[in-house]
């Protein structure tokens, strides 16, 4: 072969793994090999296996065949225990921290010197110290992870990597609950840990990630590894192809809205939740017919609140009309069914939980909310034939894969549960639609059609608003952008006239008006 | 009510919240790992019996105490393999081994003892005797010191000693010690325990039979401590009361303590004060003797503040991808 002899073995290298789940083949004969001291990239829809594969690195799964080399060594990864002496550091998508422990004590659990807690405590101090000068990255150690803002939890993850002596650090779609400058400072941190010698397996669903940081990408598709090329040489439509195997639209398809009269109007609302904690506070916001408003924020900042109210499950104080019609905010019809008789339709941020149930037939979830209207019923009984058939023809117009009525929703892959959640209320012909993160977990393929769907609806001079945590798909989306920080609507943009960075700040709640 | 009255009073609630501590602190140690343990109260129930049959059989209070550890631990180590090997439903498990105790402990007695589901009365050997501490004598004559040491601090069983030097030993294990931190840890998220290369498996099991253990002694002081013999259903509810006060104490050591001490001394109010005139008002015996009970679903409908309970709890730890 031309390659010459390296003169440092590779970090990584696996040869030929597989891994199959029953019947489904999650890993099929993948091979990787990831130089040192690089960000290498791993790209790929849901369910194309990465998570799989990583969870082989760290000891979660055993491996049906293939064989790990970690700097030229062949190595056996049974448990995470082996995982960690083999040096390899994983930063989970949800941080595995106990929520109400220090900083210290969550980066010496597992790593303790001995049976008496104090002398690791002081140890890990010291080294935190060390740590924090040499990367940047700075956190309190006594600080309880809870009052943490997500950001520095996940230092603390990396921390923890760090004080295990990783020199391979995965990341699993790390900047998924940051905001955009939490990001650029963790892609800061990551890029002082590749000039120290570190390597980092970046998993991503993000092509402006891969593009901006990393030095080389492996793409993943259907459980195999479609390619790996260095970033310099790739464009992010090229991979994109080859995640999803065809040409795919990265930008939404649109003309200007063509905004009419206001149809929802949403002011002074508030919400308090269980615990008399305030999650929204003081809301005015308006939509037109035609427009679709996008909310963009960090997780946890009120969003979902706001959905829940104008869905009708969380009760609320302050006014919202559609149409004009007051709707009630607490107590007797402020419940999903009169939302939906006043005109609202809504696909809801968690569709496993709130959208589906997950265990009954698409058919069945064809008609959820629905099912009491007089078309679905036959005398007493439901009528199912009638409700199968537009079921299986809703299915066909909106590219259900597969197209049977009769599958369980749990066995719908996330794309496609999130079509059928999107047909069901999209066909009722809703004066409103709310729709929260509509792509979340969503591959690339079926976010093109969800999001041409909502652009359809659109155009059809319904009033639509968007929430999600995707700070790119609002922006593309959306026509009009509000700002959610800490139960407050920050500043409005139109979408033409804004950009990721002005919004990013007004996402950490800092307003530029003032200065 | 005079001095010595008083003394008497509290002696006797410390000897009452004993088994109540020790199955309090057993509880402890379980669902700080995320088990929850409704089945304290059969576990204390087989244990007493086992305590009961086998220091009546050998005549030593010390094989009695062995064999209720033992039975008891055995049916920790049931609840283990069906909440944490089988992820089975841990109230299910408890309330299983509940029933299984308060059945087979009598089927048993009476088969081998034929006294009608007791065991034989125990004679001095086969019980838990008094340790008089140095000096109660001598300091006999000061006043307040002296008898307070002589009747309430001296005088009781070695496992009332024991039982109150684990509340500093349990609060210095789970926050002074590697094995406590992780205790604590795998209670809270077993992800974190599992991702750092440590066994959440083996963590729970070793939680589940400390409780096991302490259970059984607590049993076996019923037994062989508080009575003379092993009678039918003799925990009367301990269990729940201990689970009722862990709820109380936050699951935490030293409030265990003093929430054990209030139920023992509800307990030593109704054995001392048949009735109570208070204000030209009788209040009946039943009604003392039901104030701890009363206490119990006041505290577990949540009424005294808002325990947090280790958040894995009741969950059967599943690895996710």
């Amino acid at each position: 072969m031309a390659a010459p002899a390296a003169s440092t073995p590779l970090a990584l290298e696996l040869k030929g793994i597989s891994k199959a789940f029953g019947p489904v083949q999650a890993n099929k004969d993948i091979s990787i090999s990831v130089r040192p001291g690089t960000i290498h990239g791993i790209i790929g829809e849901n369910g194309a296996g990465k998570s799989t594969l990583m969870s082989i690195l760290y000891g979660f799964y055993k491996a049906d065949s293939g064989e790990i080399y970690i700097r030229g060594q062949k190595t056996n990864i049974p448990d995470s225990q082996a995982a960690i002496a083999a040096g390899i550091g994983m930063v989970f998508q949800h941080f595995k921290l106990v929520e109400n422990f220090t900083v210290l004590e969550n980066i010496i659990l597992g790593a303790e010197d001995g049976a008496l807690l104090r002398p690791s405590l002081a140890k890990a101090r010291k080294t935190l110290k060390t740590l924090a000068e040499e990367y940047e990255l700075n956190v309190d150690p006594d600080a309880m992870i809870e009052d943490l803002s997500v950001g520095h939890q996940q230092r603390v993850e990396i921390l923890k990597a760090l004080y295990r002596q990783a020199d391979i650090l995965i990341l699993d779609e790390p900047t998924g609950v940051l905001t955009p400058a939490e990001a650029d400072q963790l892609f800061r941190i990551l890029d002082r840990l590749r000039k120290e010698g570190k390597t980092i397996i970046l998993i991503t669903h993000k092509l402006r990630e891969i593009m901006e940081y990393t030095d080389t990408v492996s793409v993943m598709r259907r459980g195999q590894m479609t390619a790996t090329v260095q970033t310099k040489d790739t464009s992010p439509e090229g991979l994109a192809e080859l995640m999803v195997g065809r040409k795919v639209l990265l930008q939404v398809d649109k003309e200007p809205a063509k905004p009419g009269d206001e149809i929802l109007k949403i002011e002074g609302l508030r919400v308090v939740d269980e615990a008399g904690v305030e999650r929204v506070k003081g809301i005015d916001l308006t939509v037109r017919a035609g427009e679709i408003v996008g909310i963009a924020g960090v997780a946890g900042n009120g969003q979902s609140e706001l959905l829940e109210v104008l869905g009708g499950f969380q009760d609320a104080t302050g006014s919202v009309t559609v149409n004009g019609q007051e709707l009630p905010l607490s107590g007797h019809g402020a419940d999903g069914q009169a939302r939906r008789a006043a005109g609202i339709a809504h696909v809801p941020e968690d569709r496993q939980k709130e959208g589906l149930i997950m265990e009954f037939s698409a058919w069945e979830n064809s008609v959820f909310g629905y099912h009491h209207e007089p078309e679905y019923q036959n005398g007493i009984l439901m009528d199912n034939k009638g409700i199968l058939a537009k079921a299986a023809d809703q299915m066909e117009r909106f590219d259900v894969r597969p197209p049977h009525p009769h599958l369980a929703a749990k066995n719908f892959s996330g794309g496609n549960q999130q079509k059928i959640v999107v047909a069901r209320e999209i066909e009722r012909n809703p004066d409103v639609l709310l729709i929260g993160q509509p792509t979340r977990g969503v591959d690339i393929g079926a976010i093109e059609f969800i999001h041409q769907q909502i652009v359809n609806l659109r155009d059809q001079g319904k009033a639509i608003l968007l929430v999600s945590v995707e700070l790119e798909e609002v922006l593309s989306l959306a026509d009009r952008v509000a700002v959610m920080f800490d139960g407050q609507i920050m500043g409005e943009r139109n979408a033409s006239e804004t950009d990721e960075k002005e919004l990013g700040l007004l996402m950490a709640g800092v307003t530029g008006e003032t200065s | 009510m005079d001095f010595l009255t008083l003394l008497q009073v509290l002696d006797s609630s410390v000897r009452l919240a004993v088994p109540l501590l020790l199955a309090c602190l057993a509880g402890l140690y379980s669902e700080r790992a995320g088990i929850f343990d409704i089945g304290l109260e059969g576990k204390m129930l087989a244990a007493a019996f086992a305590a009961g049959a086998f220091a009546a059989v050998s005549g030593s209070v010390w094989v009695g105490l062995l064999a209720g550890i033992g039975a008891s631990m055995i049916l920790s180590l049931l609840h283990g393999v069906a909440s944490i090997t089988f992820r089975g439903n841990q109230l299910i498990s408890g309330v299983a081994i509940n029933m299984l105790a308060a059945g087979m402990t009598v089927l048993i007695a009476q088969d081998w003892f034929q006294q009608g589901g007791r065991t034989p009365s125990l004679l001095t050997e086969g019980r838990l005797n008094p340790i008089n501490l140095p000096f109660a004598d001598m300091f006999e004559s000061i006043p307040l010191f002296g008898p307070t040491y002589s009747e309430l601090v001296s005088g009781h069983s070695l496992i009332v000693y024991v039982a109150f030097a684990f509340v500093p030993l349990t609060w210095w294990i789970l926050y002074r010690t590697r094995f406590g931190l992780r205790l604590r840890a795998v209670g809270e998220n077993p992800a974190s325990v599992d991702t750092a290369g440590v066994s959440v498996i083996r963590l729970r099991f070793t939680a589940v039979l400390i409780c096991g253990a302490l259970c059984g002694v607590a049993g076996a002081y019923l037994a062989t401590g508080l009575q003379a013999g092993f009678i039918k259903d003799m925990t009367a509810g301990r269990g729940f009361i201990a689970l009722a006060a862990l709820i109380f104490a936050k699951w935490r050591p030293w409030y265990a303590l003093w929430a054990c001490l209030l139920f023992g001394l509800l307990q030593a109010l109704a054995v001392r004060f048949q009735s109570i005139e208070l204000a030209g008002i009788v209040i009946p015996v039943q009604l003392m003797e039901a104030l701890p009970f009363i206490l119990t679903v006041v505290i577990l409908a949540g009424f005294v503040g808002r325990a947090i309970p280790p958040r894995a709890g009741g969950e059967p730890y599943v690895k996710e991808r």
